[in-house]
């Protein structure tokens, strides 16, 4: 278990990281949670790896004008311990993997690497979140919808570096319910849910090749469907590209999807008061 | 080569490593403290789990180079004046071990686990271990040996 050997560069300004990136390729290395497991199975060989593990800019939460801005570099413990990120977002955090993957795993890393069986990509798909991309040229926002793009894809560029994502710092009651692998506590299905008055956002997750909102779920629960019968309709939301593996059938997965669907929207109402 | 400078259980070791050298590696096979354990490669088990700069991490899935300029404590920096750190203490005791592989690992989790916590749950033990597999124990004992020490430490470190 040794990682292939790589070209090693230190970031110590994002422009630097860019910088490096135009000028050697490779991959930016921030908590080394997906990166370094999957060079240690050879599923990665990138050659050239670019830390950007000490750019404490990138690292923290604050609150501006309504939104909540997590720095990229957050790791998943800290969004967890957070009283400002809506609730969905600190109860997912709390659900990956396990302290000590949380004390290494960030934001940024989480949402750039992609992996269907995340739980960030889900939340921020349900909460409408924004991604806040640079590359050296300028930066750009992408909106959840648009980042995730198909399974490990996103809208990243090759030389562009995630900066932050923004959330609604008061979406309205929210929640996120996951059935985990029992091994590596990635989600097999996960399920967000925003509740604000009638209306409802709902995404899943780990059964798809990436996050997804479900409009079947949404248009159901505005027309004043209850609980169970809006978290029904995700079956209409659900294509015929479901996964499935040795741990979890897609037929499975896809009777899950209305149970955990249907928890998160339970849990979001009421917390909506 | 890329050199680094890391304090380990108190001393400071300046030394060239290559930058894909985990931290398991460089623990292990350059400082032999052989400690801290492998047992898996999928960076699942934490049987390779150290302290960090104050935080449990999987040294099998954290480059040397990481850590440079960090503190890093692994299982032969808890005892002090020969003396046990009571969560080895309480494993001793309670038999929360069996073939003993999953327990340096176990121990760096559990103490950072119940800092602050002295009358931690069975549950919460149970949650805050997740990322520590055990082939042997069935964890009955360990979670024993873990509420045991917590009381001993009485939220301290
Ligand atoms: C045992 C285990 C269990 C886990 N369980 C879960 C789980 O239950 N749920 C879950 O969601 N995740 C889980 N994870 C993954 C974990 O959340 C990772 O920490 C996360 O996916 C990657 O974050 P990182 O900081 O470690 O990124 P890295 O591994 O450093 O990077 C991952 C990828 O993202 C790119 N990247 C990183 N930061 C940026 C940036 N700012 N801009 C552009 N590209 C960037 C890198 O180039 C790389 O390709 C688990 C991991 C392990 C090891
Ligand atoms: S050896 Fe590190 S988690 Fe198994
Ligand atoms: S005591 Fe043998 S693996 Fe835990």
């Amino acid at each position: 278990m040794y990682p292939p050997k790589f070209e090693y560069y230190r970031a110590s300004s994002v422009a630097e990281a860019l910088a490096l990136k135009q000028q050697h390729g490779g991959k930016f290395l921030a908590g080394g949670h997906s990166l370094i497991p999957v060079m240690n199975l050879r599923l990665a060989d990138p050659g050239v790896v670019i830390d950007i593990g000490r750019l404490s800019g990138l690292k923290g939460i604050s609150r501006e004008n309504g939104t909540v801005r997590i720095g990229a570099l957050t790791t998943h413990a800290m969004v967890a311990a957070s009283a400002d990120v809506p609730q969905a977002l600190a109860e997912a955090a709390a659900l990956i993997g396990d302290p000590q993957v949380r004390n290494r795993g960030t934001v940024g890393g989480n949402v750039s690497h992609a992996d269907p069986a995340s739980d960030l990509p889900t939340v921020f798909t349900a909460l409408g979140a924004t991604f806040h991309l640079q590359t050296a040229a300028g930066t750009r926002q992408v909106a959840a919808a648009d980042f995730f793009t198909g399974l490990f894809e996103t809208a990243l560029g090759e030389d562009e570096l995630l900066l932050a994502v923004t959330v609604p710092a008061n979406p309205g009651g929210s929640a996120y319910k996951k059935l985990s692998n029992p091994a590596s506590r990635y989600a097999m299905v996960g399920a967000a849910a925003v509740v604000s008055g009638s209306s409802a956002t709902v995404a899943v997750g780990g059964l798809t090749p990436h996050a997804r909102r479900c409009p079947s779920v949404e248009a159901a629960w505005a027309g004043g469907s209850g609980v169970e019968a809006a978290a029904a309709a995700v079956l209409n939301d659900l294509g015929d590209d479901i996964l499935g593996d040795i741990h979890a059938s897609a037929d499975y997965r896809r009777q899950m999807a209305v149970v955990y669907v249907k928890r998160a929207l339970a849990a979001a109402q009421s917390r909506a008061g | 080569m890329t050199q680094i400078s890391v304090t380990i259980n108190g001393k400071t070791y300046t030394k060239d490593v290559e930058p894909r050298t985990l931290l398991v590696h460089f623990l292990r096979d350059h400082l032999e403290l052989t400690g801290t354990n492998i047992g898996c490669d999928t960076s699942q088990c934490g049987a390779c789990t150290v302290h960090l700069d104050g935080l449990a991490v999987k040294s099998c899935a954290t480059l040397t180079v990481q850590a440079d300029g960090a503190a890093v404590t692994t299982i032969e920096g808890l005892a002090s004046n020969g003396q046990l750190h009571p969560m080895q203490q309480a494993f001793w005791d309670n038999h929360g071990l069996q073939c003993g592989y999953c327990t340096p690992g176990m121990i760096m989790a559990a103490t950072k686990l119940v800092e602050g916590r002295p009358e931690i749950s069975d549950d919460e033990i149970r949650h805050g271990l997740e990322g520590n597999i055990c082939r042997c124990t069935g964890y009955e004992n360990i979670v024993r040996s873990v509420k045991a020490a917590a009381a001993q430490m009485g939220g301290g470190v």
